[in-house]
């Protein structure tokens, strides 16, 4: 073995066992299990959600949920659990704890004790709003807390504090965890392995950890003021007292906007890595795929005003955001096409994470086109607070990010578990979602032209047809994730063991060179990465 | 995708008004997979504009599409079991970048056009003011003796035939056609959103603030619209129905409605604190 990986030191030394083992650990692989674990907890409990809202929607008038509240803290809490505790972990706090230091061939997190409390801060997000949907009625507020909607007025006692306050947890976990990221990427890199030669995966976690940073901070800001607002007579986003209710839209959608960033990018480079690997070339347009993704970076700092085209801006204010807005279009294609020119010539192996990864390449444009219908001012006063938006960011999210997670999943499962799934069985939990998904999200484009408006429990029977289709699709996609579950479930219990690399040449980065599972530490003799020619 | 059927949509909805009588009733439709049929000049344009760009998008999602198809074929294991060692190509990579820039300002441009001209209308003819409240929406008509009402909507069990379920109100709004119509909004609670699908309006009603629109509505007819801002409880059982008419019967109209409604006609002092 080239470099010094699992040696002489044995892989199980110097570690506590049993709980003390998760609850202490400072071992990224650990942590990034734990990640997972709680990904997958909180992906089960938002999709529970999910399907509960479908069910209801299944048909006209109120069927199985009554309780109108509680349908709003269905909604409100799918989509924060979704979007804080089931893609972010995933993708950052997962693969990004499990995969960084292994690609870029350190031993560890730099700052491994901080990587703890990432995750525990995190853990305690999800706990703290799970307590907040059982309490004084839940939070019914969307998952855009718009005040004055959110405030004590309108939702009085505990329910929109303890979210508030699950966001601020949840947030300085995932700003502690950013904070980490970029140190370890920036200062921890094997020696030869410049910037320019970081596989896209650490590109796309260093550009999501620079996002959180610069984002989170701000929605702690505004979060702050209204829970100031709700508690102490502030009156930041309060018309009686000479605030704004759009100044929290100003700040939350600063943050939103990135936000989208911070959730699709590691997907991005998840969807590199695996496209690279199974079609036995290097990336195509290397370069032109790292600066893509900064660059998504940034322009996405600027175009956060688009979610709010009917809020009364004035019209050159939105002539800009228009215009902001169609640029990220630019860098996106030239992954697409980067993406598509690197399958071009390839020699493609067709595994399950390849499917995932195709998937996500169609799926995404699909989504990424209606955002640039969705980008015009104008024409947007028809889509806006549709489910056509619904459609917009379900195919985007639900079908790019979550596309990206189980792709990521397949690539990496047997690394990080020692054990295969199987292929046949990977093929059929893709094909299943695949057709769920679509089933379920494409009739929404139908129902957004038609005029639906988001987030109401009801709806004029004329929009029952396309509805009932979608739940439909949300029963294939239940038969999907429970098929994904008995598949985890095979896998550990009668897997195959996994090779040190199954994906053969194409697979190039660092962690195919230690063995499956990964030991417990990795890297103790720092690797050096031979000089290679240009790109 | 959804559009390709548009015409069968667009085909359904001229057919099912030309059967109830000679009034447009623009509201959603079963198994409707595009717009309502548009009753103002900038939902006219709103749909022009979607079917100019919807071409564009579905041509590149096409085109992604049969490339990655192409790759799946040609470029399989089986079918080429040597990869080639290409991983740069200038041209194509100024190409990709560069077309894409050309496609969008080709779309910025009546995008523009479209986004200032439904702004706001120079002319208006008349004002009409929406305000919210949880959970029903009261209107204002500033230049009609200040005439004023609330619109609640019809609970199922009360609904007459030929009224639909969660969009028909007690009170509805009355519009002449042919007139350019200053849409004013703000709320008296939380942020909602005054939305009438077949006229292209979408408008925040925010308190604390008035927020401007117009319409002009080309065609007599019943149209529906729903609360568009998640603003609580009955956030989805606060409709809009707007009933346009003649200028003629219009006018008739706000006279009968004075009456109808002269217990709403209180002192100016107490009328502008209600609107706020
Ligand atoms: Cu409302």
């Amino acid at each position: 073995m080239a470099y010094g990986t699992s040696d002489a030191h044995g892989s199980h030394d110097h570690h506590p066992s049993g709980w003390k083992r998760w609850a202490y650990s400072t071992n990224h692989k650990d942590i990034g299990t734990m990640y997972l674990v709680l990904a997958a907890i909180g992906g089960l409990v938002g999709g529970l959600m999910s399907w509960l809202i479908r069910l209801e929607l299944s048909q006209p008038g109120l069927q199985y949920i009554t309780d109108l509240q509680f349908y709003n803290v269905l909604v409100s809490a799918h989509g924060l659990i979704m979007v804080f505790f089931f893609v972010m972990p995933a993708l950052i706090g997962g693969f990004g704890n499990w995969i960084v230091p292994l690609m870029i061939g350190a031993p560890d997190m730099a700052f491994p004790r901080m990587n703890n409390i990432s995750f525990w801060l995190t853990a305690g997000g999800l706990v703290l709003l799970l307590t907040a949907g059982f309490t004084a009625g839940g939070p019914g507020t969307g998952w855009t807390v718009y005040p004055p909607l959110s405030s004590n007025e309108y939702h009085p006692g505990p329910a929109v504090d303890l979210a508030i306050l699950s966001l601020h947890v949840g947030g300085a976990g995932s700003i502690l965890g950013a904070i980490n990221f970029i140190v370890t990427i920036i200062n921890m890199r094997a020696p030869g392995m410049t910037m320019h030669r970081m596989p896209l995966f650490v590109w796309a976690t260093l550009v999501t950890a620079f996002l959180l940073v610069l984002a989170m901070p701000v929605l702690a800001g505004g979060l702050t003021m209204l829970l100031t607002d709700r508690n102490f007579g502030t009156t930041f986003f309060k018309v009686a007292g000479g605030g704004d209710p759009i100044l929290w839209q100003h700040l939350f959608w600063f943050f939103g906007h990135p936000e989208v960033y911070i959730m699709i990018i590691p997907a991005f480079g998840i969807v590199s890595q695996i496209v690279s690997t199974f079609s036995r070339k290097p990336v195509f347009g290397y370069l032109g795929m790292a600066y893509a993704m900064a660059a998504i970076g940034v322009i996405g700092f600027v175009v956060w005003a688009h979610h709010m085209y009917s809020v009364g801006l004035d019209v050159n204010t939105r002539a800009y955001f228009v215009a902001a807005t169609m640029v990220i279009a630019v860098p996106t294609g030239i992954k697409i096409f980067s993406w598509i020119a690197t399958m071009w010539g390839g020699s493609i192996r067709f595994d399950t994470p390849m499917l995932w990864a195709c998937g996500f390449i169609f799926l995404f444009v699909l989504g990424g086109v209606t955002g640039i219908q969705l980008a015009n001012a104008g024409p947007d006063m028809a889509w806006h607070d549709t489910y056509y938006v619904v459609a917009h960011f379900h195919y985007v999210l639900s079908l790019g990010a979550v596309f990206g997670i189980f792709g990521g999943f397949y690539y990496w499962f047997g690394k990080m578990c020692g054990r295969q799934y199987s292929e046949a069985a990977g093929r059929v939990h893709f094909w299943l979602t695949f057709f769920g998904v679509n089933l379920l999200f494409f009739p929404q484009h139908f129902l957004g032209m038609a005029g639906m408006p988001r987030r109401i429990p009801d709806y004029p029977d004329a929009y029952s047809g396309w509805n009932m289709v979608s739940s439909l699709g949300a029963v294939v996609t239940i038969v999907g994730t429970l098929w994904f579950l008995w598949l985890v479930f095979r896998t550990f219990t009668a897997g195959e063991k996994a090779a040190a690399n199954p994906w053969g040449p194409g697979a190039t980065t660092l962690e195919w060179t230690v063995p499956s599972p990964a030991p417990f530490h990795t890297f103790e003799e720092t690797p050096r990465i031979a000089p290679e020619p240009a790109h | 995708m959804f559009k390709r059927f548009a015409w069968i949509g667009a085909g359904a909805a001229a057919l099912a008004p030309a059967g109830s009588g000679p009034a447009l009733a623009a509201q959603p439709l079963p198994w409707q997979i595009s717009f309502q049929p548009a009753a103002s000049p900038v939902m006219e344009q709103i749909q022009w504009f979607h079917d100019f760009l919807f071409w564009i998008i579905v041509a590149i999602a096409l085109f992604v599409l049969a490339l990655m198809c192409y790759c799946a074929v040609k470029f399989n294991e089986k079918s080429n079991p040597t990869p080639s060692p290409t991983t740069h190509n200038t041209t194509l990579e100024v190409l990709w970048t560069a077309i894409p820039i050309l496609i969008l300002v080709a779309i910025s441009v009546p995008s523009f056009r479209l986004l200032y001209f439904m702004d706001r209308t120079d002319k208006p003819e008349m004002t009409l003011k929406a305000v919210s409240h949880q959970w029903y929406w009261s209107y204002h008509y500033p230049d009609h003796g200040n005439l004023n009402f609330t619109s609640n909507m019809i609970q199922a069990e009360d609904l007459k035939p030929g009224q639909p379920r969660l969009l028909a109100v007690d009170n509805e709004v009355v519009l002449p056609v042919e007139t350019n119509i200053r849409v004013l909004t703000t709320s008296e609670d939380v942020i909602h959103n005054w939305a009438v699908p077949a006229f292209g309006l979408k408008v925040e009603t925010v308190p604390g603030r008035t927020n401007e629109s117009w319409v002009r509505i080309t065609k007599e007819g019943t149209y529906y619209g729903q609360c568009s801002e998640l603003c609580g409880l009955n956030h989805g059982f606060m409709p809009i129905q707007v009933r346009a008419v003649s200028k003629q019967a219009f006018a008739q109209w706000t006279e009968e409605a004075k009456k109808k409604f002269a217990a709403n006609l209180e002192p100016e002092s107490v009328r502008v604190a209600q609107a706020r």
